[in-house]
C-alpha cells in the first residue's frame, strides 16, 4: 500500500481533566472515502479540528501527505490541502454565493495588494480568471444561477452544498465533511450520498465523513471507524462495523433494535 | 463609477482638487476652512472604516494614530526643516519638504499601528476596543510629557501648508486605495476576516495577517490625516486627539453604515458641516444662542436613535455583491 494521505498516530488530547481523544490511529489513503462515526461526545468534532489544526494534539503526531502538521495553523494546513465544513454550516453571511466561493479561490491566486491598486489588464485578466473558476465549480452543483443571492439567504440544502463547494474551491487533496446530513430529510439524504460519492470521482481527493446518520455512512464510506469516549472502538468495512458487538453496544444498539 | 473606472475617478478626483486648491485663494476662507475639515474627516472615517467596517475590528484609537502622524509631521517640518532646507527655500521646495513629513507621519502611525494591532489579536470585540482606547490614552500621555514636543500646551505656530489641494488629494487617494484593495479577490480576505474568522482560517485565509494589514493601512492614513491636520489648525495639542475625537470618527463610521466607503463619506461630510450648521443658527440671534452648545447632545440622540432604527448605518445598502458599492 502506497504512503497514506493523512496518518494519526497515537492522538491524544486534553482538555483539562477531559481526554477527549485517546490514543486515536487513524489512516486515510489518497483518494479514499473514509466515515468516522460514534455517538454524541464521543470525540468526532475534536478529532476534525486536530486534522485542521485547530486543537493541538497533547501526545500523537499527526501527518499529512508526508509531513507533519503541528504547529501549523488552520490557514497554512488549509494551504497544503486539507478543506472543511462545518456541522453549524459557517458560510460568510454578508457575501453572496459567488463571493463566498471566489474567498476561498484566493488562497492559489497570488495576483494580490499591488495589481489590485495598479487595476491594469493582469488584475482585469486574473480577476475574469477567477470569476471563470467560481462559475464552473458553481455550475458543476447547480448553484450558478444563484451567483447574486446572499449566501445566507438559500434554503438549507443548497447551503450545505455552497459550504461544500466552498471547501473545495480551495482545491484539497483531503476534505474533511462535518455531518452533511445532519437536519435533512431522506430525499436530500439521498442526494447528499450521489453528492459525495461525485465529488469523490471528480476531483479525486480522500473525504473523511463524520455522521450520525447510518444510513449515509454505510451507504457510501469503504471503511468506518467508530469512536466512543474518545476511543477507537471498531475499523473495517460496513458489514463489518456493522456486526461488531462493541459498536452495537456503544452506538447502533438502539437504532436496530426493530420498532 | 468607480467599480468599472478606478483609475479614471482617481484622475478625475485628483484634477478637481488641484482645481481646488487653485482657486483656493479666491474663495471665502471660511467655506475653504470647512472644506478642509471635510476632507480630512473623510481620510479619518474611510481609513477608520478598513478597521471598523470592512474587517470588523473595533479600534477605538483612530484619534491615536492621528496625534502620532500629526506630531511626526510637525517635527519635521518645525525642527527638522530648517536644518535641511536652504533658509528662503522656494514654494516648490517647502512643498516637497511638506509631502516628506506627511509621508514620515504616516509611517510612523503605521508602525505604531502594527504596534497596536499584532498584541491584540488575540482579542475580539469589547476587548479590542479597550486595548486600542488605552493606546489612545497611554498615546495622549506621550506626548503631554515630552517637554520638547511642547508637553501639555503642545506645538504653537506650525507653517500653515495644508490646502484645499493637499486635503483632497489625501482623501482621495484613501478612497482609492482602500475600495479598490477591498473589492479585488485579496480583499474578499478582509470581509472574510470581518464574518466568520473560523471558517474563513479553513479557508486558508490569514486572517492575522489581514487584520494587521487593515491596522497599518488604517493608521498610515490616520497619521497623514493628522499632519495635514496640524498644519491647517497651526496648532497641535495632546487633549486635541483625546477619546472624543475618536469617538467622533467611529460616529462618522457607524451613520455612514460600517463597511460601506460610499457611505461613510457623505456621513463624514455631514456630520462636519452638522456644528458649522448648529453655529450659524446660535449666531442668528440672541433667543437661538443656547442652541450652539447643543451639539453633544445632537450627536447622542442622532447615535440613538440611529441604533434604534437604522443599526446598518443611514446609507447602508445591502453589501456583498460582486458589483458592491465602494
Amino acid at each position: 500500500m502506497s504512503t497514506p494521505l493523512l496518518q494519526l498516530e497515537k492522538v491524544t488530547i486534553r482538555f483539562g481533566g477531559l481526554t477527549a481523544v485517546s490514543e486515536l490511529n487513524l489512516q486515510i489513503g489518497q483518494n479514499e472515502l473514509t466515515g468516522l462515526i460514534g455517538p454524541n461526545g464521543a470525540g468526532k468534532t475534536t478529532v476534525f479540528n486536530l486534522i485542521t489544526g485547530v486543537y493541538q494534539p497533547t501526545a500523537g503526531t499527526i501527518t499529512f501527505s508526508g509531513a507533519a502538521t503541528a504547529r501549523q495553523k488552520s490557514f497554512q494546513l488549509t494551504k497544503r490541502g486539507i478543506a472543511r465544513t462545518f456541522q453549524n454550516i459557517r458560510l460568510f453571511p454578508s457575501m453572496n454565493v459567488f463571493d463566498n466561493v471566489r474567498t476561498a479561490l484566493q488562497l492559489h491566486r497570488d495576483h494580490g495588494v499591488r495589481n489590485a491598486l495598479w487595476r491594469g489588464r493582469s488584475f482585469s485578466n486574473a480577476e475574469k480568471e477567477v470569476e471563470t473558476q467560481v462559475m464552473e465549480l458553481l455550475e458543476i452543483f447547480n448553484l450558478g444561477r444563484m451567483r447574486e443571492e446572499p449566501a445566507k439567504s438559500l434554503p438549507y440544502g443548497d447551503q450545505r452544498r455552497l459550504e461544500i463547494v466552498r471547501a473545495l474551491a480551495t482545491k484539497p487533496k483531503l476534505l474533511l465533511l462535518d455531518e452533511p446530513a445532519a437536519g435533512m430529510n431522506p430525499t436530500e439524504k439521498g442526494e447528499l450520498t450521489k453528492l459525495i460519492r461525485f465529488i469523490k470521482e471528480k476531483f479525486q481527493i480522500a473525504v473523511l465523513l463524520v455522521e450520525h446518520d447510518m444510513q449515509v455512512v454505510m451507504g457510501i464510506c469503504e471503511r468506518i471507524a467508530v469512536l466512543d469516549y474518545g476511543v477507537k472502538i471498531a475499523e473495517g468495512t460496513a458489514a463489518e462495523v456493522r456486526s461488531n458487538p462493541k459498536v452495537i453496544e456503544a452506538y447502533l444498539g438502539e437504532e436496530t433494535k426493530p420498532g | 463609477m468607480f467599480q468599472s473606472r478606478p483609475r479614471t475617478f482617481l484622475l478625475a478626483a485628483l484634477a478637481l482638487s488641484a482645481v481646488l486648491g487653485g482657486i483656493q485663494g479666491r474663495m471665502d476662507s471660511y467655506y475653504v476652512d470647512v472644506l478642509i475639515r471635510i476632507g480630512i474627516n473623510i481620510t479619518l472615517a474611510v481609513s477608520l472604516n478598513l478597521i471598523n467596517g470592512h474587517t470588523g475590528q473595533f479600534s477605538l484609537g483612530h484619534a491615536g494614530f492621528m496625534a502620532v502622524g500629526a506630531y511626526t509631521a510637525a517635527a519635521m517640518t518645525m525642527f527638522a526643516g530648517p536644518h535641511v532646507l536652504p533658509a528662503n527655500a522656494p514654494m516648490l521646495l517647502s512643498m516637497l519638504w511638506f509631502l516628506i513629513s506627511l509621508m514620515a507621519g504616516g509611517l510612523v502611525a503605521a508602525a505604531a499601528g502594527v504596534f497596536v494591532g499584532a498584541p491584540s489579536l488575540r482579542l475580539k470585540g469589547d476587548y479590542l476596543a479597550i486595548v486600542t482606547l488605552g493606546f489612545g490614552q497611554i498615546i495622549s500621555v506621550i506626548f503631554r510629557n515630552i517637554p520638547s514636543l511642547g508637553g501639555a500646551l503642545g506645538l504653537n505656530n506650525l507653517p500653515a501648508f495644508t490646502n484645499l489641494f493637499w486635503v483632497f488629494a489625501t482623501a482621495t487617494i484613501t478612497v482609492y486605495v482602500i475600495s479598490t484593495m477591498v473589492n479585488s479577490t485579496y480583499g474578499r480576505g478582509f470581509l472574510a476576516t470581518h464574518d466568520d474568522e473560523v471558517a474563513a482560517e479553513a479557508m486558508g485565509i490569514n486572517t492575522t495577517r489581514y487584520k494587521i494589514v487593515a491596522f497599518v493601512i488604517g493608521a498610515f492614513f490616520a497619521g497623514i490625516a493628522g499632519g495635514l491636520f496640524g498644519h491647517f489648525n497651526l496648532t497641535i495639542n495632546p487633549k486635541g486627539f483625546d477619546f472624543n475625537r475618536s469617538i467622533e470618527i467611529v460616529v462618522m463610521v457607524i451613520v455612514g453604515g460600517m463597511g460601506n466607503t460610499a457611505g461613510v463619506i457623505v456621513a463624514a461630510a455631514l456630520l462636519t458641516l452638522l456644528p458649522e450648521g448648529l453655529r450659524t443658527l446660535a449666531g442668528m440671534s440672541d433667543s437661538l444662542r443656547w442652541i450652539g452648545g447643543m451639539r453633544p447632545l445632537l450627536y447622542s440622540i442622532l447615535l440613538i436613535c440611529l441604533m434604534l432604527l437604522r443599526p446598518q448605518g443611514l446609507f447602508s445598502w445591502r453589501r456583498g455583491s460582486s458589483k458592491a458599492a465602494i
